[in-house]
């Protein structure tokens, strides 16, 4: 027990002292803040723009309001001329609408020296397009005024469970597609450390001057939970910098700004930074609301050491069998890798259907039950997620590691010690039935 | 009294019998030479013997118990061929590492450290990443790491490759004041001009059997082939050689190399040469050298 503990310090120490750790566990935070601020900035960035109009149809004369930083600026002037020399007179760029039938409008040209950005094109397209759509109302005869009476805003408000709890089915995805692929990240990324790991310690032949001291499960055991504690300490740290440098974002930017700007992010985006984005400053923002987060939190902490070490096992095993060449490693880590990845698919339609037939045999399954049951439990348990749902994944992931642990064990005790020859999967598997 | 005895031990793979019934028995203090060529079962022997692998059948005693790879293995210290050290680590952290997992407390490993970098004059070492050293400078700080725990046992299995002569010389001084100090050495190699500077005992096999042990100086005489060299003051003249005593292997300037006959004494090839008054200067038994031994050996079961 006492060498497992001296070997965990080690490789918890080596890895901690790294400068790669330290950069990265500093930089991923400051990185993350830095996707959220981008877009406000990004829109203040757009100050002081001044767009020269030559309205040659007259129907938007002095309807186009300022704002997000464009003046816009009607002037009565040849469009041929003063598209050449428009930036003689302070401008950024002229709108030229020409001479139009209300009802088929045509092709509005906007000059400038480079390309116009999303933000300003979309703004100056629908301001276009209201004046068009009032102006035509006002022909058909429709009171602009009771038109905005008559639309409405329907606002489903979900209870869930006998203590009618608020919930946000919106949130829920978030949360649930953000740990779930948080998870994902971290078997890879970790499995890939204890790996590389093993592989070291064979290619530099030192495996067998430390299997004449220790136990190879001792060896083994000791990269594992090292390896887990590095990644703990680094998800601590990163809470710590996020949760700070959120308290302190308010001094800096104006939160309001910071809202909108997230609420663009998501709309524009789908893509899964922006996911995550919207899901962090979900967090922030919604901590006070009525999803159970101690539940999700335990759970994540679980799942996330739960998967860990289900896969750990796996991986320095795969390392174990590993010679000289990496190349190797790609062929036989596939096998290892394959169920990570199809868990998150898996996890794609979890976070959709969360008690559809895939999420639920996904969470029990230990293999995908780490990633596809962190997306289902934002839902709310036992809400969504029974009890016994819960319970089962757990003991399952639990009975799963100890099963792997078992096999990866056998393979890296002899796998750490064969050296020169390439090993095949089909040996793998006889000393898996070989007795000692 | 012996520290080590290994009775029929055997260990088979699925394609071949690594080590096929192997016994013999390791004197307390000796240094014992393990010998035999590539693919012989030696490093399947030795993982036997530290622990490393359990042998399907036979009994291992180590210093008078059976052995127990649990608590015996901190009184073993094992450099194995494959060998080599956490290449990012400094040199110090990593002696004191492995130190503390042979069982040794922090303290007691630091003040070994102190005095093995002291005496082996690597004490400027201590903060350098092991990277950073030479082939031959890491083989010093392996030996360290081995012996650092005082083991009663010290299995070294090609202790001098990538070494100068110099730190060879070095290693081996200390292998030897180890021995006198108690420690009992297994030594594992294909050097055999080492095998009979070093060894007090051999024992030699191959394709998994023992098929020599015993002391070097036995070995010699069992394998002699009473061959003499005579150094003569001049060539005699052909007849004068004649005799049933002994024959004539090789003619040398100034003398011959000699085969002793069946039923003759050695007194008798000088008494034959005093009788016909040929002035022998010099007059030698040739012994075979251990890598003699060894070729004709091993060459003799490949034949079986």
């Amino acid at each position: 027990m006492n060498k497992i503990w001296i070997i965990i310090k080690r490789e918890y120490l080596t890895r901690v002292r790294k400068k790669s750790f330290v950069i990265t566990t500093i930089l991923v935070p400051f990185l993350f803040l830095g996707m959220i601020l981008l877009p406000v900035l990004m829109m203040q960035s757009d100050d002081n723009e001044k767009v020269a109009v030559v309205d040659d149809s007259k129907f938007f004369t002095g309807k186009m309001a300022d704002d997000g930083g464009v003046h816009y600026k009607f002037v009565n002037a040849k469009i041929d001329t003063l598209k050449n020399n428009y930036a003689d007179f302070g401008y950024t760029g002229v709108l030229h609408i020409p001479a139009m039938d209300i009802n088929r409008p045509g092709n509005f040209n906007y000059y400038s020296k480079g390309q116009m950005n999303v933000m300003m094109k979309s703004n100056m397209e629908r301001k276009l397009k209201n004046v068009i759509e009032d102006l035509r109302m006002e022909e058909a005869g429709i009171d602009k005024a009771k038109l905005e009476n008559i639309r409405t805003q329907v606002d489903i408000v979900n209870l869930t469970g006998k203590d009618e709890k608020k919930g946000s089915a919106g949130l829920a995805l978030a949360v649930g597609y953000g740990s779930g692929f948080l998870i994902y990240m971290i078997l890879l990324i970790f499995g890939m450390g204890v790996m590389r790991g093993v592989m070291e310690e064979k290619t530099n032949r030192v495996a067998e001057v430390m299997i004449s001291s220790v136990k190879p499960f001792q060896l083994m055991m000791g990269k594992i939970v090292g390896i887990a504690g590095v990644g703990l300490t680094q998800f601590l740290i990163w809470i710590v910098l996020i949760v700070g440098l959120n308290l302190l974002l308010p001094l800096f930017i104006d939160p309001a700004s910071l809202q909108s700007a997230s609420a663009q992010g998501g709309a524009m985006g789908g893509g899964q930074s922006s996911a995550a984005m919207v899901e962090m400053m979900e967090k922030i923002n919604f901590v006070k609301d009525n999803v159970s987060w101690s539940m999700v939190i335990f759970c994540f902490l679980f799942y996330f050491l739960g998967g860990y070490l289900f896969y750990a096992a796996l991986f320095a095993a795969v390392g174990s069998l590993v010679n000289e060449d990496p190349n190797d490693a790609q062929s036989l880590v596939f096998p290892v890798t394959l169920p990570v990845i199809i868990s998150i698919f898996m996890m794609f339609a979890a976070v959709r259907k969360p008690n559809g037939l895939i999420a639920i045999w996904g969470s029990m399954i230990p293999f995908t039950s780490p990633v596809v049951m962190m997306a289902r439990i934002p839902y709310g348990v036992p809400g969504t997620v029974p009890y016994w749902q819960l319970i089962l994944s757990m003991l399952l992931l639990i009975g799963g590691i100890v099963g792997t642990t078992w096999v990866a064990a056998k393979i890296y005790r002899t796998g750490i010690l064969l050296y020169g020859k390439k090993i095949t999967l089909k040996e793998v598997g006889k000393w898996l039935v070989r007795k000692n | 009294m012996n520290l080590l005895e290994i009775e029929h031990l055997k260990k088979y793979y699925a394609t071949h019998k690594a080590v096929d019934d192997i016994s013999f028995s390791i004197p307390k203090g000796s240094i014992f030479g393990l010998l035999g060529p590539n693919g012989a079962g030696k490093t399947t022997l030795l993982r036997m013997i530290t622990g490393i692998f359990y042998p399907d059948s036979g009994n291992i005693t180590f210093d008078g118990k059976p052995f127990n790879p649990g608590t015996d293995i901190r009184y073993i210290g094992y450099m194995p061929e494959e060998r080599g050290l956490y290449k990012k680590m400094k040199v110090g952290e990593q002696v004191l590492y492995l130190a503390q997992l042979k069982g040794l407390s922090k303290k007691e490993a630091q003040e070994k450290v102190g005095y093995w970098f002291e005496k082996l004059q690597i004490t400027s070492w201590h903060n350098k990443k092991v990277e950073e050293l030479s082939k031959g400078m890491q083989q010093k700080v392996q030996f360290i790491s081995t012996i650092m725990h005082h083991p009663k046992l010290l299995i070294l299995d090609e202790p001098f490759s990538g070494l100068d002569p110099i730190n060879s010389q070095l290693i081996q001084d200390e292998i030897f004041e180890m021995a006198r100090n108690g420690t009992t050495i297994i030594f594992s190699t294909h050097r055999m001009e080492q095998v009979e500077e070093i060894c007090d005992h051999i024992v030699l096999v191959n394709k998994g059997h023992k098929i020599l042990d015993g002391s070097v100086k036995q070995i010699k005489q069992d394998f002699k082939q009473h061959l003499f060299r005579v150094g003569l003051d001049q060539q005699p003249n052909p007849a004068q050689m004649a005799t049933h005593h002994f024959t004539i292997i090789k003619q040398q300037e100034k003398g011959y190399t000699v085969k002793l006959n069946e039923y003759s004494k050695t007194n008798d090839i000088l008494s034959h040469f005093i009788h016909h008054d040929i002035q022998v200067n010099s007059f030698e038994e040739i012994l075979p050298t251990i890598n003699e031994v060894f070729i004709s050996q091993v060459k003799l079961t490949e034949a079986n």
